[in-house]
């Protein structure tokens, strides 16, 4: 089964050694989706995988045959931004921008499993419904860095968004 | 036309409140934010060429030595290798901000562990690292024995920045309350986001680069000294740059290989420094050793002012960390001593990383001010208020504005600071330890030359245009607005085109000195344009009112209309003058911090953080607020966390990649707090601001010290202050 990115589908790379972050960046062309690192340790790659985000960089292209990736092509263009796309230039969520899809992406699946009540670090329970909090948010993002330290706005933007939403 | 404008006095004029258009200081949002947050945005690896080759640097597994020898056609006979490229004109480190000039080349020479020296180029990613990793080559390497590697044993130079007068030894001996106090800091990273990336094309006479550089306006030179060429024969273009923080203020190793290769094979050429490259072969904040000693009379005020410090760097690099820079002015006192050295040692260079020089020298000066503080019983901000200088205690100068006792103030009663008196270990929150710090910010005020074009056009749209970048700092978004500004314009109707040397040259982003200086030649720029059209209506230039596209009057008449036709054009030129001799000009600000501190582990965690900060004028309140929240958080990574550790052996960096070299996360970061704290500073540039960039990591890891003293009674004499040194210090 060939792969599905962004609701259209490819063939997957030749080589084997191709990781899902570059098969999207150098032979789709989707280059919104950032290499900072290549080893799982800034999450500027995140993508999200049938609904849930993953380090591309730390995926092989070939392992995700017959998956549905969504990359931050996937989740707004400039005419259409998302809600949480629209938060972020708003607050100021970002300064160079190079984090920033990863980012967007990475929250955009972490308001999904806030609201599917999985508990993190920063819960004060394990089970039952997890609040939106600030210590929250920071918690579930700590995979992705920010070296221009936008984190503050980042997370306004975050919150706005869960309160315009709910 | 060029309109020149040379900075020898105070510029009075104050040409961007006479605007109407009322968008200037506005928090507008960035231009290019759609992009960004879109992932439409190009950054430098991202423009897609046929036949793109990739290339992959190779990099010396020693300290010292030569490359003997480098088996090429091993390397040919992989799968889609198509060059090795060796040329003795590719660089070894990277030139250091505004050299104008190549940096070391002759690559085979290796001065430092990581150097790169050679760059396979194959058809794929996947093909040219795995023929880089098996490229076979010989080398001869020094006996690390004989290598210096240690800055506290190396041989040292003189640095810049010293001076003495009077006696500090006599005042020391004879003050009322002296400290005398020593402190380790350890090498940062820069660690921008985006590594190191560049694509060269040559077309048979013309080089183009697209790469990730803070400064083309110096980098073109760097470049085409460094291939031989003319530099009408190269292009850079820098329009993204995904962070800076210095790293990419000179040229560095990718570029000019990926310039040599695509010369030599005429196809373009994709070369991308891995995380592990980036930490070894580019720039490092040198560690440093420093000794403050400061003298207090009874009432507090300093009558002696001491701080020395030993940095280090490559052999032959000019570069020495400028530790004692704001030192030299922050604090009065008469008997002054400055000393700055430079140990030489081969660990890759060192060179700018954000806020070079205050961000190490002014944690330290505050922290040691925090143990004068409590040694005289004064209150901190007092202490600190009661000494700030009239004049720059070195070279008798005026300042420009001086903000620090309004920042101080202000800062003090927005963050609820307790002026009473101070002990540490009074609250406490189960297994945490509770108390606040402070600390003075002070960064340096430089400019640089710029040159930018501004076109009007007959439709009444605007364009900008330099080779200026924006690393994050906010340059799209503040000339959009001076634009709008100066002629009148909706900022939907400016476009603002950056980081491409065909367009005139900008001063680059870096030093704090970009966004006032670029901005001053577009305000140039757009005076000029205003004359014109001031002429072409009949009237004074002085009474001319543009707003919302349109000349202002008892018969509003639309730009388009005025034009008839035609645009105007102009090049701003901005130069700095001999002002800089008759003033000292530095941005200003205060810190409060309040951390936690655990009794059983030492972890320090941040509970609240709020800065305020003078620069003169605000040009945009949001972008202007994010760059002094950037630098808070450098200040809460550079306090606790950040830290390049060095094999003592072969002097190997050996936490190079960002899960061992520890930059603050989201969670190590509180809801920050910043003031701004404006004026109009006449004397700093011509849009009345100084720089910002830095100042928001100058001083706060002090602040963060201080409170961690003051939580749980550690009193740490080196940086970063990580739980096993809390714990270690800290009282049963």
């Amino acid at each position: 089964m060939p792969i599905t990115v962004n609701d259209r589908t490819h063939d997957l790379p030749d080589d084997p050694r191709v990781s899902l972050l570059d098969f999207l960046r150098g032979h789709l062309g989707l280059t919104g989706t950032k290499k900072g690192c290549d080893h799982g340790q800034c999450g500027a790659c995140t993508v999200l995988v049938n609904g849930m985000r993953i380090n591309s960089c730390l995926s092989l292209a070939a392992l995700h045959d017959g998956d549905a990736v969504t990359t931050i092509e996937g989740i707004g263009t400039p005419e259409d931004p998302s809600a949480l796309q629209q938060a972020f230039v708003e607050h100021d969520g970002f300064q160079c921008g190079y984090c920033t899809p990863g980012q967007i992406c990475s929250a955009t699946a972490m308001m999904d499993e806030i609201a599917n009540g999985w508990p993190s670090d920063a819960s004060a329970e394990l089970t039952g419904e997890i609040k939106p909090t600030p210590e929250e948010i920071r918690e579930r993002m700590s995979g992705n860095l920010c070296r221009c330290g936008a984190y503050s706005n980042i997370v306004q933007a975050i919150l706005a968004t869960q309160e315009a939403q709910s | 036309m060029t309109v020149h404008f040379k900075q020898d006095e105070p510029d009075t004029r104050n040409l961007l409140d006479q605007g109407s258009q009322g968008v200037i200081g506005t928090a507008m949002s960035r231009p290019e934010g759609l992009a960004k947050v879109t992932g439409t945005a190009p950054y430098s690896a991202e423009y897609r060429f046929d036949d793109c080759l990739v290339g992959v640097l190779v990099t010396a597994p020693f300290t010292k030595g030569r490359i003997t020898g480098i088996d090429k056609e091993t390397a040919l006979a992989m799968d889609g290798v198509v060059a090795v490229i060796d040329d003795s004109r590719m660089t070894a480190r990277p030139a250091q901000g505004g050299a104008g000039e190549a940096p070391q080349q002759s690559p085979r020479q290796i001065c430092y562990y990581g150097q790169p020296f050679a760059l396979v180029v194959a058809t794929s990613f996947e093909k040219a690292r795995h023929a880089a990793k098996h490229l076979p080559f010989s080398y001869e390497a020094d006996d690390v024995s004989d290598i210096p590697l240690d800055p506290e044993t190396a041989e040292t130079e003189a640095g810049d920045g010293g001076m003495q007068a009077g006696d500090l030894a006599h005042a020391m001996a004879t003050a009322e309350h002296a400290v005398d106090v020593s402190y380790t800091t350890m090498g940062h990273a820069s660690a921008a986001m985006e590594p190191h990336a560049a694509i060269a094309q040559w077309d048979g006479g013309r080089l183009t680069v697209h790469a990730s550089l803070q400064m083309p306006n110096y980098n073109i030179s760097e470049l085409a000294d460094a291939l031989d060429l003319t530099e009408d024969k190269v292009r850079i273009v820098s329009r993204y740059v995904g962070g800076g923080f210095g790293s990419k203020l000179g040229l560095s190793e990718e570029t000019t290989a990926a310039a040599l290769a695509a010369m030599e094979l005429g196809k373009p050429v994709k070369v991308v420094m891995s995380r592990q490259q980036v930490f070894q072969s580019i720039m490092r904040r040198s560690e440093s050793s420093q000794r403050v000693r400061l003298a207090v009379d009874a009432e507090g005020r300093l009558t002696g002012f001491g701080h020395e410090a030993r940095v280090s760097n490559l052999p032959g690099e000019e570069f020495a960390e400028p530790v004692l820079q704001s030192s030299a002015f922050l604090y009065a006192g008469e008997n002054r001593l400055l000393a700055l050295d430079v140990a030489r040692i081969h660990q890759m260079t060192a060179g700018s990383v954000r806020a070079p020089g205050e961000a190490i020298g002014m944690p330290v000066l505050e922290a040691a001010m925090d143990c004068l503080a409590e040694e005289a019983g004064i209150d901190p901000v007092e202490l600190r208020l009661r000494n700030i200088p009239e004049k720059d205690p070195g070279k008798g100068l005026p300042f420009t504005t001086h903000e620090l006792a309004d920042c101080l103030k202000k800062g003090a009663e927005a963050f609820g600071w307790d002026s009473g008196p101070r002990k540490p270990r009074q609250n406490r929150d189960g297994e945490w330890w509770i108390g606040t710090g402070m600390a003075s910010a002070a960064r340096v005020h430089n400019v640089a030359e710029a040159k930018a074009r501004v076109t009007l056009n007959a439709d009444g749209t605007a364009r900008v245009q330099s080779d200026m970048t924006d690393i994050g700092t906010g340059t799209y978004a503040i000339l959009t607005q001076i634009a709008a500004e100066m002629l009148g314009l909706d900022p939907a109707n400016v476009m603002v085109e950056l980081g491409d040397t065909d367009f005139p040259r900008g001063p680059g982003s870096g030093g704090s000195w970009g966004a006032v200086s670029i901005g001053s030649a577009v305000v140039i720029a757009c005076d000029a344009i205003r004359q014109s059209l001031a002429k072409k209506a009949g009237i004074d230039a002085d009474d001319l009112k543009l707003k919302d596209g349109k000349l202002q009057g008892s018969q509003p008449r639309s730009l388009s209309e005025l034009l008839d036709g035609g645009n105007m054009s102009e090049e701003g030129h901005y130069e700095p003058g001999d002002i800089s001799d008759d003033y000292t000009s530095s941005s200003f600000g205060a810190f409060f911090a309040q951390v936690r501190v655990n009794r059983h582990t030492g972890e320090t965690r941040v509970d609240r953080m709020l800065g305020a900060f003078g620069f003169g004028r605000v040009l945009n309140e949001k972008t202007a607020r994010s760059q002094c929240l950037g630098g808070m958080v450098w200040c809460i990574g550079s306090a606790l966390t950040e830290a390049l550790h060095f094999d003592p052996v072969d002097g190997h960096l050996v936490n190079c990649d960002l899960a061992e070299y520890h930059v603050p996360v989201h969670r190590d970061v509180p809801d920050l707090e910043v003031m701004l704290v404006e004026s109009r500073d006449p004397a700093a540039s011509a849009v009345q601001g100084k720089g910002v960039g830095e100042l928001g990591m100058c001083g706060g890891a002090g602040a963060i010290a201080n409170a961690v003293y003051n939580a749980c009674g550690a009193r740490l004499f080196e940086f970063p202050m990580t739980p096993d040194k809390v714990l270690a210090d800290m009282p049963d």
